[in-house]
């Protein structure tokens, strides 16, 4: 569909980063069918719930198809559409509840698998839609409605969790940077690998960061956020490594691992190798003489 | 008069090689027309524990496994005490010669491993327990010896040792001075004919009806299925994968069906619970799958190796929310077969999801079964959208074509109530409209077919499942002892067929024997207006026929007795 459905009602607040998100993701598809002369039904959109599951229904120009499931397994699901159909280009957007907390235990897999897919994590450490509760990437002491006290967890670091697990493209963009994401994206996209962009994607009414990110000198914030220096090699893992364990937000490319094959890359290997018996065959080992 | 049919039990340690021994008598015997069923049980782990399984052997179709033992084969001292007491007055007991027996007379002590050497293959001790059995039944050797020839073909060896086993075991027997009477000779069907588990029935049948993508997860009695796809089911668009959870298998199962593909997986009991939300989305966002469950013992992780009825609950509401699921339950190895065809034309027809409940005593059986002519049913394919943009996927109540990534009709799949785009809604006539055409695309699946004798009974007997074959037997016990009562039997138990609901709403009282404590199915049929009270057996175990022919007469004695005394 092209138009848009003035039955939904769902919206952001002013200033929720997904909506640059939202826009970087529109930008990097309208480019990938722009240079591909594909049409935009080859893109899939697989999202979590929270907030940015929403991001599906309020992408606006040429329509993907979509897929908005239930909490936690994006990346389940992104694993039968695109082994079911390797042609389509699969794209997971999900919270960091979504994707850290209860669909933690998909991202190893996707990783030993090297599942061609595109991740776009919106990360505002906090969840949202269910009025700001904690989450993984929440830091230690915050005071939220489920951590009234002070949070007793340590925040995740997701980078190093993606270095860690083997993910073969890992980037981090923010949500103010609308064209540097969509580059990131596309780069994600383009990778024939799993490929995660996380972004920090600020909630203002919940988790306003946008002075921690930015830095604030009327209030003494220094920016949390840095770029990735132009010399440093993506394709070294201890280079990585040291980039995520540095402090602060790095926004850029963290790691590319190139080569490695992708997992509808080695099933197309192993068909290649097995002939498959037709159902007469198949029942002829079981028929009696 | 001569045998008609006679039952073997093989009974000894995990690792024995107790299983095949089964099997290869079976095999043995369908080679050569007899109709044969066997029964397994095995403890769950792999070496040790007490395993025993059974076959059947008749001249006729066989329906149970059989309730006493013609031949116990008691490989050590614990399984001859376990399983004694089942034994036929006049059975024999063939045991190891490396324990004594209390009981005299029928009684056969052979050296199994011993004679397993002489033969000079130490794997051939099924054949020295083979040929024994051959001498007692009077069955020709000339069977069993083909039979070997058959088996290891090429290998000749292996044949000769293997011809010496059943030599040797032949001649033990023979010394034994005694035997259990001349099993008639076979009438071996003029059709073709397989040998096949109901497991790989189920698979066979998924092949058939074109599957596309296998996402399993390996869970007893399941498993197999998952083996037999990562096996066959490979080529252009087609692959079987064995994903990290029960969780992932559904997820992707669900990312398959959304991408145009048939697609399904094969669980057990807990891997069912574990899907029941992403079944809830498929139901939800009207996507086709196929979800198999083998049942096992429950609840937790129960008894995953015996056989139980009890997850009809499970299966029908899955999910939280207002959702019913189609279901189909095979009773024989060929329903099977043709049940998983069924329930793709099911999912494909009224897109969403169809669950198959199996069970650990038909997944493990294997049977002979007439060659299923494909041709008697049709397969069904998706009803793909190929029109232009601007496409409402969820519009009014009924099916409306699918679109299929990669072609028209983009449209946002989704698992929050929705309105015609697919996007989320949560207006109150929204959800009124939309559940109402989730329910009323189950209209489309009321094609089920179902049996029925003596319809005019106002008295039935209705079993499900795998129950089918010892109630039927039970049924026709029944009817020759003058006990009037109609049958009715049918896989397609959600929804009902339509017509059966009608008959069976008019009947005084239907009896429904099912291996579950809760008596799930008839507490279905009541909500539905059937006056229906279970017969229920909850031991992991199959029913007897004696026990089902005893339950029902006292049942239908209590109803003032429509006994009729021959």
């Amino acid at each position: 569909m092209t138009q848009k459905n003035p039955e939904y009602d769902f919206k952001w607040c002013p200033g929720c980063g997904d909506f640059g998100v939202r826009r970087a993701l529109e930008f990097a598809m309208a480019e990938r069918i722009e240079s591909s002369k594909l049409p935009m039904e080859t893109n899939v959109v697989i999202a979590g719930i929270g907030c940015s599951g929403n991001l599906v229904h309020l992408l606006e120009g040429p329509q993907p198809f979509g897929f908005h499931g239930i909490h936690g397994r994006t990346l389940p699901i992104a694993l039968g559409a695109k082994m079911a159909r390797p042609d389509l280009n699969v794209v997971v957007v999900a919270g960091d509840g979504d994707f850290l907390s209860i669909g933690m235990e998909h991202i190893a897999p996707q990783a030993a698998r090297n599942l061609d897919v595109c991740c776009v994590v919106m990360d505002n450490a906090v969840y949202g839609l269910t009025k700001g509760q904690s989450a993984p990437t929440t830091t230690l002491g915050a005071i939220t409605s489920s951590t009234p006290y002070g949070k007793a967890e340590e925040a995740l670091n997701p980078l190093e969790l993606y270095l860690t697990l083997g993910v073969t493209f890992i980037a981090q963009g923010f949500s103010s940077k609308v064209k540097d994401l969509a580059k990131l994206i596309s780069a994600a996209m383009a990778h024939r690998g799993f490929a995660i962009v996380h972004v920090q994607s600020p909630c203002t009414t919940y988790n306003d960061t946008y002075d921690v990110l930015k830095g604030n000198p009327k209030k003494s914030l220094a920016p949390q956020i840095w770029d990735v220096p132009a010399e440093h090699e993506p394709s070294r893992r201890e280079a990585a490594f040291q980039l995520v364990q540095r402090g602060g937000v790095p926004l850029g490319i963290i790691y590319r691992q190139e080569g490695r094959p992708s997992l509808d890359q080695r099933l197309a290997q192993l068909q290649e190798r097995v002939k498959p018996k037709s159902v007469d065959e198949l029942m002829a080992a079981y028929q009696l003489s | 008069m001569k045998t008609q049919d006679f039952v073997v039990r093989f009974a000894g340690e995990g690792g024995q090689g107790v299983v095949t021994s089964a099997e290869a008598l079976a095999r043995m015997a369908a080679e050569v027309g007899y109709h044969v069923q066997t029964f397994a049980t095995f403890p769950s782990q792999i070496e040790g524990g007490p395993t025993w399984t059974q076959a059947r052997i008749a001249i006729s179709p066989v329906l149970s496994p059989g309730d006493a033992l013609d031949v116990l084969v008691a490989l050590n001292r614990h399984a001859y005490e376990e399983h004694y007491p089942e034994l036929r007055p006049g059975g024999v007991v063939m045991h190891d010669a490396s324990f004594q027996v209390e009981e005299q007379g029928h009684t056969l002590a052979m050296p199994f491993t011993e004679l397993a050497k002489q033969a000079g293959e130490a794997r051939s001790m099924n054949m020295v327990i083979l040929g024994a059995l051959a001498h007692l039944i009077s069955m020709p050797r000339q069977y069993l010896e083909n039979f070997v020839r058959l088996r290891f073909k090429g290998r000749d060896a292996v044949i000769e040792g293997n011809l010496k086993a059943v030599a040797l075991g032949f001649e033990h027997a023979a010394s034994g001075e005694f035997r259990l009477g001349e099993l008639a000779l076979p009438q071996k069907p003029a059709y073709p004919q397989l040998l096949i588990r109901g497991n790989d029935a189920l698979a066979v049948g998924a092949m058939a009806a074109g599957v596309d993508c296998y996402i399993g997860y390996p869970i007893s009695p399941a498993t197999p299925v998952l083996v037999f796809m990562e096996r066959n089911l490979i080529g252009p668009g087609k692959f079987a994968y064995q994903a990290s959870s029960e969780i992932e298998a559904i997820s992707a199962v669900l990312g398959a069906g959304f991408a145009g593909k048939k697609a399904m997986s094969a669980t057990s009991g807990p891997g069912l619970s574990l899907m029941s939300e992403g079944i809830g989305l498929a139901w939800m966002a009207e996507i086709p799958l196929v979800i198999v469950d083998v049942q096992r013992g429950g609840p937790a992780t129960g008894m995953p190796t015996k056989t139980e009825q009890s997850d009809f609950f499970l299966a029908l509401t899955p999910a939280h929310g207002d959702s019913m699921m189609p279901i189909i339950a095979p009773g024989t190895v060929e329903e099977c077969l043709f049940a998983i065809i069924h329930a793709f034309n099911w999912a494909e027809r009224y897109q969403g999801p169809v669950i198959v409940l199996s069970e650990q005593t038909l997944a493990e059986r294997v049977q002979n079964i007439p060659k299923p002519d494909l041709s008697s049913i049709a397969v069904e394919g998706r009803n793909v959208y190929r029109g232009g943009n601007g496409y409402l996927r969820y519009d009014g109540w009924e099916m409306s074509p699918m679109p299929v990534p990669g072609g028209p009709g983009a449209y946002v799949a989704n698992g929050s109530e929705h309105d015609p785009f697919g996007d989320t809604t949560h207006l109150p006539q929204r959800h009124v409209q939309m559940t109402e055409r989730r329910f009323s695309k189950l209209k489309a699946l009321e094609d089920g077919t179902y049996e029925r004798h003596h319809a005019e009974e106002p008295i039935a007997l209705m079993p499900w499942g795998a129950s089918k074959g010892p109630a039927l037997e039970a049924y026709n016990t029944l009817s020759s002892r003058g006990v009037r009562l109609a049958w009715y039997y049918t896989m397609y138990l959600h929804p009902l067929p339509p017509k059966l609901l009608q008959e069976l709403q008019k009947k005084e009282l239907v009896l429904v024997p099912e291996l579950n404590y809760t008596g799930q199915f008839s507490s279905y049929l009541r909500s539905q207006g059937v006056r229906a009270e279970s017969v229920r057996q909850y031991t992991g175990l199959p029913f007897k026929v004696r026990d089902l022919v005893r339950w029902v007469s006292e049942r239908v004695e209590a109803r003032g007795g429509r006994m009729v005394h021959a």
